[in-house]
């Protein structure tokens, strides 16, 4: 009977008193807007980062492996030389290889809201899809990162822009804005799909047929009619003949518009897609 | 806190279905402010479905739900800047460190990055964190974690908090800490609605408690009416021959006054008890009449006998760790080996 006493007090000593002054001491300031809610987030998906740096393993391993692989697998077949190869296929590895890493936004939600966290976010009072456009934001770093080793690997094996640095500058700011844009699709898969290989499976199969069946290594005039208009309004292409033209310094307004409209849409469907099926989400 | 007149949680009539099974069916609550309630209920009762509703996580498909006079469906911003929900698993992010969780959650209510980093080191020294606050939440134990999870609904004053099972899976020690922070939260003005699957708990901490099953209550009032209800306690009687266990049950419900329970052990019997003095005389009954008592002990009536008295069967979906030697009851009986 001594044992439940002694424990009892030793509990006391850790909680009671010091709970009672941490409660006392609680204000109550006002709630975050949506931006600096939607900030704390993107410092959270940081945080997790730095905890778990393996994270970052697809956003550097991918691009080096896919444009060493490409560059000198189809370089000499298809333009001759590989550093010629290199000036056309160098945007489009990088469209591919970014619109890749964004399927990792679905996972990483998907994993995130079974482990029970976002119960609490969503009982907090705060602007609500902040808790998904801060991951977002997060992406946009590792986007950031795998255009700059792409680009940077690039540049020593002969990959030389036109339209120089601003130029360049550009044309990741655009493949910035359609990746966050497309983004959007896996976040709501994301929270609707039950299992993390269902999810990889689906998005396997949208993203290589989208990402292959493009400009990215072939001109589509070398292709049959069908698939030529099919690669034609693929909004890859589009995207990359854009790359392209900021890069080398052509004119792409056209391509530029088109993009950044199909963006808009994207996300005037699939962000309030997304919040009505999170706000579902048992 | 609030010295409104409505009730801290007001629930009628509330249902919520997933497909064909009715998770909470008809649910009847009434918590007054200030008070700490206890829902009593086994695996599979509705009691995280209930709380899921009342945190505004969860639509109710009938009823009414009111939490500190807010409607739950047509108010819930109002009741998420006054209320705090502690779930039953992760509540906090398990990659990040005990501070960092802290801080983030102290972003979210509003506070500035140095308000925030301020409020963190004083909830982790108030709930003995301090040493672990740079460790990655996956690595703490049940007990911190119960406290961490804590923590972080207490990082603006709630008015009313709900805490999912704080204690289930936790060594008794550990436990003991989460009731007296449980203990002084009340004691500050914060309204608690916790869900346990131990009379025991429910008995020690609640005002008042619910019992439920299948969605619905089958049973509320003080613990001492519930007690009051079911007997305060079970005797269980070990003989060293089970040939005298007949002459043993004769003796022990007249002396008891009450309908003995035999079980899969020969040697073995037990008794609701409603009066403890009685137990004193019953044993020493069995004594002159040369029964050998090999070991006896005196124990709070777990959530099964509950549930037999209550609605004569055992709690359904009872898991198996209900019966791991973690249940509290275990804590408090008194065991005397003769």
């Amino acid at each position: 009977m001594s044992a439940p006493s002694t424990e009892r007090t030793e509990a006391q000593s850790v909680a009671s008193d010091a709970v009672l002054t941490a409660l006392a001491v609680g204000s109550r300031p006002e709630a975050p807007g949506g931006w600096s809610a939607s900030l704390t987030f993107w410092w959270r998906a940081m945080l997790k980062i730095k905890h778990v740096p393996e994270q970052l393993f697809d956003v550097t391993m991918f691009p080096i492996m896919f444009l060493l692989m490409f560059t000198y697998l189809f370089g000499g077949a298809l333009a001759g030389s590989t550093s010629a190869y290199l000036q056309q296929v160098l945007p489009g590895i990088l469209v591919m290889t970014v619109a890749m890493i964004t399927m990792y936004t679905g996972l990483t939600l998907n994993r995130d809201i079974q482990k029970g966290v976002h119960d609490r976010f969503r009982s907090l009072p705060i602007w609500r899809p902040s808790t998904l456009v801060g991951p977002l934001l997060a992406d946009g770093v590792r986007y950031t990162l795998a255009s700059t080793v792409i680009l940077v690997l690039g540049l020593v094996l002969g990959f030389r822009p036109d339209a120089g640095v601003g130029g360049v500058a550009a044309g990741v700011g655009l493949l910035l804005v359609f990746c966050f844009s497309l983004s959007w699709i896996w976040t709501t898969l994301g929270i609707v799909m039950r299992s993390e290989e269902a999810l990889m499976g689906l998005s396997m199969m949208v993203l290589f047929p989208l990402t292959f069946v493009s400009n990215v290594f072939v001109p589509p005039e070398t292709l049959p009619n069908w698939l030529e208009a099919f690669v034609t309004v693929n909004p890859i292409t589009l995207l990359v003949t854009a790359m392209r033209g900021l890069m080398h310094g052509h004119a792409v307004g056209g391509e530029i518009a088109i993009v950044l409209m199909i963006s808009a849409a994207l996300v005037a469907v699939f962000g309030p897609l997304t919040m009505l099926v999170y706000r579902r989400a048992a | 806190m609030n010295g409104s007149a409505h009730p801290a949680v007001y629930v009628d009539g509330l249902v919520k279905h997933f497909g064909s099974t009715r998770a909470v069916d008809g649910l009847q609550i009434e918590v007054a402010p200030g008070a700490l309630y206890g829902v009593l209920g086994p695996n599979g009762a509705g009691k995280t479905t209930a709380l899921r509703m009342l945190a505004t996580l969860l639509r109710p498909d009938a009823g009414t739900a009111r939490v500190l006079g807010h409607d739950v469906v047509t108010e819930p911003k109002l009741i998420r800047r006054r209320v705090s929900m502690t779930g039953q698993f992760a509540s906090v992010d398990e990659d990040l460190s005990g501070r960092e969780n802290l801080v983030l959650l102290g972003r979210l209510w509003g506070h500035r990055w140095r308000d925030a980093a301020t409020r963190a080191d004083g909830l982790l020294e108030a709930f003995g964190l301090t040493d672990a606050a740079g460790r990655q939440v996956k690595t703490y134990s049940g007990g911190m974690r119960r406290r961490i999870d804590i923590a972080a609904s207490i990082l603006v004053t709630p008015d009313l908090i709900f805490l999912d099972e704080p204690t289930t899976g936790l060594d008794p020690r550990s436990r003991n800490q989460v009731w007296e922070i449980v203990r002084a939260l009340v004691s500050g003005g914060t309204t608690v609605l916790l869900t346990t699957q131990y009379l025991d708990e429910a008995d020690q901490l609640a005002d008042r408690i619910a019992v439920i099953d299948h969605g619905r209550v089958i049973a509320e009032g003080s613990s001492s009416q519930l007690k009051a209800s079911v007997g305060v306690g079970v005797l269980h009687v070990r003989l060293h021959d089970p040939e005298q266990r007949l002459r043993a049950e004769e003796l022990l419900a007249r002396t008891l006054d009450a309908s003995i329970q035999v079980d899969g052990d020969p040697a073995a019997l037990s008794a609701r008890v409603t009066d403890t003095a009685r137990v004193a005389y019953a044993l020493s009954e069995l004594t002159d009449a040369g029964v050998e008592v090999a070991n006896f002990s005196l124990g709070q009536p777990s959530l099964d006998e509950v549930f037999l008295t209550l609605t004569g069967r055992p709690a359904a979906d009872q898991r198996a760790e209900d019966g791991d030697g973690l249940d509290p009851s275990g804590a408090t009986s008194q065991e005397v080996t003769a």
